[in-house]
């Protein structure tokens, strides 16, 4: 059960990273610091909430007005500063870009929240607990954040598959040339996607802020997680990326108890034992459709 | 030909600033074996490949140095042949199915492997040390006891022979039929494996030479510190040494070192004035580079010293 939440979290930055690699073709290193951005935003929130006193109901929404205001912003610069500029790059070069924009932020995120770690957990206790066959869970972590994370799945479904604009990016993630030779605004979608997928990241760690404490290197670890999520599923399988992280969030959970020395290597375990068998992932072929 | 000359006067300035500096010295040789494990790395940029986990091999190697100086007493130099070795054993056994990956899958799965070792190291404490990691005596260089001072010296003197050895096996390696095929694994693999060749075996024998060339440079920087940590093989080690190598530019062997006595000493100097914007530093220099001399440092001189440039 504690591998639910945790693996609520996982799939959201994996499924922004791998919306992005979709329409870019880049895969953004950057984009574990939005995870570590997004929670040490929503936690600064949450001590101004207590602060100033305001009802405690501000907490749960102050959560999503984090991760969307650090997804946008950030994702917005790092669109306009770097990736687009990058498109026709050597490869090599791109990711070496990416790298550079993560620790660029990485430094920044740690002068504006310094290095101890930080941890507000009032959302979570207000929510109050839940008695599962006998062991207590909090509220938040078994309802909230799977519900989150299944909300988000299934509403990027549905965007891509049913609305006007859905299509449009699963047109550029298709074929960006051909996209644009059919009236699509490839540059207009591609920075709705990142400022989306930017936001799904910082959501990711809004969410798991109550949760987990926050220190620096907490966005270089998500990034290597979430990577090997979405390496596992396949790059670009929405579908697929859910069932990784499910995986390798309840096999860790597992692990606590079983095996506790190994806890921390599971995912990449796993990761190197899929891509063994199935060099292009678990899904790719199985899921089929490509974003 | 001027190239030659320009090696031999900056190797000259080298020596001579360490030898004439001693508190220079423990910079100079950290730079040194850093840029024997950028050379590594460069052999991988040479065929498209960019690997976020190489600091493993250099870490290997260490621990190898410290495990075997304080079990059996070697000697400098055995201890740095024999760690070589078990570097380029690991990269082989590694090498088997990494090479089967390309862009972004190869760089993160050695990533993946780099962790995975820094893990293990930090938890199996009794064995490793753990976090604090190991120190060992120093060991006899050429079986000759030395003081602290002339061991480094020795030590020097070895490091620049090596790195020159280095530099000159891998610009003969890019010439021969090996190193133009792994060169032809980033502008068209599938043309490769038409003409015969395969590109997995090319490539698996590049990546055995650059793991090789991380454990020189792993153990190398072991006994320079008399001390090993799993830090070595941190994912930040790693970055700094693909940073490293487009810096100095991965054309020539010649621009990992330009490239690593630059960092180094750029580490030096901002680490003091700006403190606790190191990365971010680094990132933006990185991020320039990219977009102004996508050649790096070697890039821009390449003209004038008479040798054409690749990126």
């Amino acid at each position: 059960m504690d591998g639910l939440s945790s693996a609520a979290a996982l799939f959201l930055v994996a499924l922004g990273l791998t919306l992005i690699f979709g329409v870019m073709r880049i895969l953004n290193i950057a984009h574990g610091s939005l995870y570590a951005w997004g929670g040490y935003f929503a936690a600064t929130l949450g001590v101004l909430i207590t602060k100033y006193d305001l009802s405690p109901l501000w907490a749960l929404p102050a959560l999503f007005v984090a991760a969307l205001a650090i997804g946008g912003f950030l994702g917005t610069v790092l669109e306009f500063a770097l990736l687009r500029r990058i498109l026709d790059k050597d490869p090599i070069l791109q990711l070496l870009v990416t790298f550079g924009a993560f620790m660029v932020l990485e430094d920044l995120q740690r002068m504006i929240w310094g290095v101890q770690p930080v941890f507000v957990s009032n959302v979570v206790n207000q929510l109050g607990t839940i008695n599962v066959s006998g062991v207590t869970y909090t509220r938040y972590q078994l309802m909230v954040l799977p519900g989150v994370a299944l909300l988000a799945f299934l509403g990027l479904r549905w965007f891509l598959g049913n609305t006007p604009l859905g299509r449009q990016v699963t047109a550029v993630t298709h074929h960006r040339e051909v996209a644009s030779a059919m009236g699509v605004n490839a540059g207009r979608v591609t920075w709705l996607t990142i400022v989306v997928g930017a936001s799904l990241g910082a959501l990711g760690g809004a969410l798991a802020s109550p949760t987990t404490s926050f220190t620096p290197g907490i966005g270089a670890e998500m990034m290597v997680l979430s990577f090997a999520v979405v390496a596992t599923a396949g790059l670009g399988q929405i579908g697929g990326a859910a069932i990784a992280a499910l995986m390798i969030g309840l096999c860790r959970s597992f692990a606590v108890y079983l095996l506790p020395e190994i806890e921390v290597l599971v995912p990449y375990l796993i990761m190197v034992g899929v891509l063994l068998i199935r060099p292009e992932g678990l899904f790719s072929t199985a899921a089929a459709r490509r974003i | 030909m001027r190239l030659r000359l320009v090696t031999g006067v900056l190797m000259l300035l080298v020596l001579a600033i360490g030898l004439s500096f001693p508190w220079l010295k423990t910079p100079v040789l950290l730079a040194l074996s850093n840029g024997l494990a950028v050379a590594g790395v460069i052999v991988l940029i040479r065929a498209g490949q960019v690997s976020f986990g190489h600091a493993m091999f250099a870490c290997m190697s260490g621990y190898a140095t410290a495990f075997m100086a304080r079990a059996w007493h070697l000697d400098a130099l055995v201890l740095i042949a024999l760690s070589t070795g078990v570097a380029a054993l690991a990269g082989a056994i590694v090498g088997v199915f990494i090479v089967r990956y390309r862009g972004i899958f190869f760089g993160m799965l050695n990533l993946a492997l780099s962790m995975v070792l820094f893990s293990v190291l930090g938890k199996f404490g009794s064995l490793t040390g753990g976090t604090d990691g190991l120190r060992f005596d120093r060991p006899t260089f050429g079986f000759v006891h030395l003081e602290r001072a002339g061991f480094e010296t020795a030590l020097l003197v070895l490091a620049l022979a090596l790195a020159l050895g280095a530099g000159m096996l891998l610009q003969r390696y890019f010439a021969s039929v090996s190193g133009q095929a792994l060169a032809a694994i980033k502008t068209n693999e599938t043309r490769l494996e038409y003409l015969g060749i395969s590109a997995k075996r090319v490539f698996w024998g590049g990546y055995v030479f650059a793991a090789a060339l991380c454990g020189v440079g792993g153990s190398l920087f072991a006994l320079t510190q008399g001390l090993v940590t799993p830090e070595m093989g941190y994912w930040v080690r790693s970055g700094e040494i693909v940073f490293i190598a487009i810096l100095g530019g991965s054309g020539h062997a010649l621009g990992a070192f330009i490239g690593a006595f630059v960092f180094e000493f750029m580490k030096l100097y901002v680490s003091a004035w700006l403190t606790g914007a190191w990365q971010l530093v680094m990132g933006l220099v990185l991020i320039t580079i990219v977009f102004v001399a996508p050649k790096g440092i070697f890039g821009l001189l390449a003209n004038r010293l008479g040798v054409g440039a690749r990126p």
